[in-house]
């Protein structure tokens, strides 16, 4: 099956989401959709799943030119797509999130055949090489299998072409190698798969065709053998990347984050970190690397008193605040970037003046005892406003109005307006245009050249090479080993799938 | 209110299509029609013209159940196809006589007022502004009511309570009064209204605080304390502490004199001294949300318990004090009924006052100002409302179908523009409340 989008232009009341896009997948092919988060790729694969309807252009399947109204109507094109966050029934078994929706019935009794359904799901993972049990209960299943689970749905229902978006974002380096094995099978079998990514790697190691998009726009079209990732990267941001950040050796001074033992349950109540160790000293940053879901949220979250230890310490500057609510760990000079700014970092619906002082709207000058200040909160936002160059309307502006990247502003002109001695970043650079990153690199880098000490949490392993003076792998809820950052990414990739190297590399707190 | 925005937005689209000025706001400005600028304030989510557009929604809604309820006038139209005069006819005079009356109950009549500016005598001067007394006098129970549940509703909380911790006010500012009669007005009314503020902060403080400890969900607690505080009221009406004497129904002892909120307008007008402290309240209410640090605290948790709680903020205490002061708002509703209006307690005191009141804060959208304006228009209705059931046949219980039809078109502001053939490009209304979430 071929697919062709012509002149595809998407827009969001003044924004152009997608503008203007062709895009061709043949049969067959593996067709690597490459871009920066906000690039406008998800939005031209949720065109093409029917979730959005395009303003302009369209789209041909086998040069027949389809309507595409709903993920009904592409599924029916013989279109499938797995999202980011699967949607999934966590107590269901394999074979009946299958056929959910799509229940095979017997013929003379009427119900549901069970038997159907678990030797069809038998029968597709054998075809693809997708291990898995069609008994078994998704909420037992790593993320990986749950992964394949979604690609069973779509190949359940006749998919042609493919839709993984950002697949691997999830996955441990094993599991993704194990992803790309299956879609080399699928190509094999003549279906297309359109695989929509940032990570360049990636792209070179499994697409046949590559279609570079920035800013809605389509940038570039090629193939690994006849690219190299420096130009897709060049592609990617638009300019040449540095992805080395600009700072200077590190001059480490005395431990002020000191953590033995931590243990830390989830939401859930799973143990989502035990027995971690590390240390943090004024004036460097431990950048601590893993792949999303080996506790590293739930490290962040716990440090700064939103998640309660359940055992272990934790000592700031020679304090001990194990246990101690955010308010405490604020007033003791801890900064907190959260990973989730959107929850947790803003309120979305107040004005950028009063998120600038969420946790000081009741000290001098803001308030004092009941009384509260708007005046001297909106003065406080303007000065905050410039020196930390957030592109808005007004201080008065909604949050929901800024960009991501000056709603990330917003979050460190707030922090940073208290002396810190210790700050806690987490993913603080998650969908941020590159500008934006960059700002916020150059940020922290200042605070640890100002003395403090920086624990950075980041999933992104060229973030932790480019920033960190140390690098921590958090694996499975513990520190699996130390790095110096000039370390090579294979080196540090296996330690973050669990594999202990031979040498040691690197050596914790030196 | 707030909302109120009455400047044009500029023109932004440079070419204006004249075949289209439903859907283009630019050619609908240049032409300064009302029709297209409508539709393009209601595109905007105009609150105000929303609002206003709901209500004569309701108010048509109205016309049609009243016609429909009216044995003569349905018969009438049995016969349009013979007789489409009489059926329109009888319909014009039914709905016209009925919202005169509403309209003359509410804010007095012309004939009434010209009577009054010729003769200006007592009874003249009574009878003309006694519609405009009733108003008021109903609105301020209201507007309290209406404050309680729209400060819990920005705190994140759905006070359902209301109605309970109004009989809780109600039954201390009752008892304060009757039994320490003697006091002079200046220590004895406020006490009482203090008693009131005080019962329901208590009856607030429960569903607070087992939310705040347990996460009991405050919607459930406060329905169910309702019903308790209900019972306990006729428990109370049995005893001799309360009931008057020589009475062989459920009725208190009336309130002395020294606890009543005085007249404004005279003996014969009932409106009070309540309706000065209603306002004064709301005005306490802006306050407090946009000037005081509890306030951005209610706010803040009300927004997003995620950043409060990263914020530092002490949500079970936050939590706690936003369902107290609410309650103590519902309660000093029940007081200014008990000091005022309805000096005698009876079994089920304030009806349905206190769901009114979240009715009042929805079309209010939980601001002080625009909740003030809905308990005028609410206090309007019921003062009307009475007026016209007294003189045509349409029962009083027409109001509260238009009061109902009000909010349910506010609550679907989508429904108001399909209804009004308004396209627009720009969806998404504000959602007032984040609701069941918890």
């Amino acid at each position: 099956m071929r697919v062709d989008l012509q002149h595809i232009t998407k827009r969001f009341g003044d924004l152009v989401a997608v503008d203007d896009v062709d895009l061709t997948v043949e049969p067959g092919q593996i067709h690597a959709l490459l871009g920066e988060n906000g690039a406008g790729k998800t939005t031209l694969m949720n065109v093409l799943y029917g979730l959005y309807r395009a303003d302009q252009g369209q789209v041909l399947i086998d040069s027949q030119p389809v309507q595409l109204r709903s993920p009904k109507d592409a599924l029916g094109a013989h279109i499938g797509m797995v999202h980011q966050h699967f949607v999934l029934v966590p107590v269901f078994s394999v074979a009946e999130n299958v056929f959910l929706g799509d229940e095979p019935v017997h013929r003379l009794a009427g119900f549901l055949d069970r038997r159907r359904a678990a030797s069809e799901v038998r029968r597709l993972s054998e075809a693809y090489g997708l291990a898995v049990n069609p008994e078994a209960l998704v909420e037992d299943l790593p993320v990986g299998v749950q992964q394949r689970v979604e690609i069973i749905k779509a190949l359940v229902r006749q998919a042609h072409l493919l839709i993984l978006d950002e697949p691997t974002a999830v996955l441990t380096p094993q599991e993704t190698r194990e992803l790309f094995q299956v879609m080399r099978s699928l190509r094999q079998a003549g279906q297309s798969v359109l695989f929509i990514t940032h990570k360049l790697g990636e792209v070179m190691e499994v697409a046949d065709q590559i279609t570079v998009m920035r800013r809605g726009r389509v940038v570039g079209r090629t193939t690994p053998q006849a690219t190299s990732e420096a130009e897709l990267a060049a592609l990617m941001v638009g300019r040449a990347v540095e992805f080395k950040v600009q700072k200077g050796l590190a001059r480490p001074g005395p431990v002020v984050l000191d953590v033995a033992g931590l243990a830390v349950a989830d939401e859930r109540g799973a143990l989502a970190v035990s027995d971690l160790s590390l240390e943090v000293r004024a004036g460097e940053i431990l950048a601590v690397a893993g792949v999303q879901g080996n506790g590293q949220t739930e490290l962040a979250r716990a440090l700064f008193g939103l998640l309660r230890p359940l055992a272990g310490r934790v000592t700031v500057a020679g304090r001990d605040l194990t246990g101690a609510s955010p308010r405490r760990m604020a007033r003791a000079g801890v900064g907190y970037i959260p990973e989730d700014r959107q929850r947790e970092g803003l309120v979305m619906t107040f004005s950028v003046s009063e998120n600038l002082v969420l946790d000081l709207y009741d000290r001098a000058p803001f308030g004092r005892g009941l009384v509260y200040h708007p005046d001297q909160v909106r003065e406080n936002a303007s000065r905050r406003v410039t020196e930390f160059d957030i592109r808005t309307a007004s201080v008065e502006a909604a949050a929901s109005t800024l960009s991501g990247g000056n709603q990330q502003k917003v979050v460190l002109a707030r922090e940073f307006s208290r002396p810190l001695k210790l700050l806690i970043a987490s993913q603080p650079t998650r969908g941020l245009d590159v500008g934006s990153t960059e700002t916020v690199h150059r940020r922290l880098v200042e605070e640890r050249d100002r003395g403090a000490a920086v624990l950075l949490v980041s999933t992104e392993l060229d973030e932790v090479l480019a920033l960190g003076d140390r690098i921590a792998v958090i694996y499975r809820g513990a520190i699996s080993g130390y790095a110096a950052p000039d370390t090579p990414r294979e080196q540090i990739g296996l330690l973050m799938a669990g594999v202990q190297p031979q040498s040691a590399a690197g050596s914790p707190a030196s | 209110m707030s909302d109120l925005d009455p400047a044009p937005e500029p023109a932004l689209e440079p070419a204006p299509k004249p075949d289209l000025e439903n859907s283009t706001p630019a050619a609908a400005l240049r032409g300064r029609r009302f029709g297209p600028r409508l539709a393009h304030a209601v595109a905007r989510s105009d609150t105000a013209v929303v609002t206003v557009l709901a209500i004569f929604a309701a108010l048509i809604v109205g016309a049609v159940f009243m016609v429909v309820t009216t044995p003569a006038t349905l018969a009438a139209w049995g016969h349009f196809t013979a007789n489409p005069g009489a059926a329109l006819s009888s319909s014009w005079n039914l709905v016209a006589g009925a919202y005169g009356a509403l309209l003359n109950g509410a804010v007095g009549s012309p004939a009434a007022y010209a009577r009054a500016l010729s003769s200006p005598s007592a009874a003249h001067l009574v009878s003309a502004f006694n519609p405009v007394s009733e108003t008021l006098a109903a609105t301020a129970p209201l507007l309290l009511g209406g404050l309680s549940v729209s400060l819990a509703f920005r705190s994140g909380l759905f006070n359902i309570g209301a109605q309970g911790q109004l009989i809780a006010g109600a039954v201390m500012a009752s008892w304060v009064a009757i039994s320490l009669p003697g006091l002079p007005i200046f220590i004895h009314l406020p006490l009482a209204l203090l008693a009131g503020a005080l019962g329901g902060a208590v009856a607030g403080w429960v569903p607070g605080f087992l939310k705040a400890r347990t996460g009991a969900h405050e919607v459930i607690v406060t329905i169910m304390l309702n019903y308790v505080l209900l019972n306990l009221l006729i428990y109370l009406l049995s005893l001799k502490a309360f009931l008057a004497s020589g009475q062989v129904n459920s009725i208190s002892r009336t309130t002395p004199a020294s606890a009543l909120l005085p007249h404004l307008l005279g003996p014969q007008l009932r409106v009070n001294a309540g309706t000065l402290l209603a306002l004064a309240a709301a005005w306490g209410v802006a306050w407090l949300l946009r000037r005081s640090t509890l306030g951005f605290q209610f706010r803040l948790v009300g927004s997003s318990q995620g950043a409060a709680r990263a914020a530092g903020v002490d949500l079970p205490r936050v939590i706690t004090l936003a369902l107290v002061v609410a309650g103590a708002l519902a309660g000093l509703a029940g007081a200014v009924q008990m000091l005022g209006t309805a000096p005698q307690l009876v079994p089920g005191y304030g009806q349905s006052l206190g769901f009114t009141a979240i009715t009042v804060a929805l079309l209010g959208r939980a601001k002080p100002g625009g909740v003030v304006l809905a308990a005028l228009l609410f206090g309007a209705f019921q003062a009307g409302g009475l007026q016209m059931q007294a003189q045509t046949s349409v029962p009083l219980e027409l109001v509260e179908v238009i009061e109902a039809v009000i909010v349910f078109f506010i609550a679907a502001p989508a429904l108001v523009r399909t209804i009004f053939k308004i396209r627009t490009s720009a969806g998404g209304f504000r959602v007032l409340s984040q609701g069941w979430g918890g």
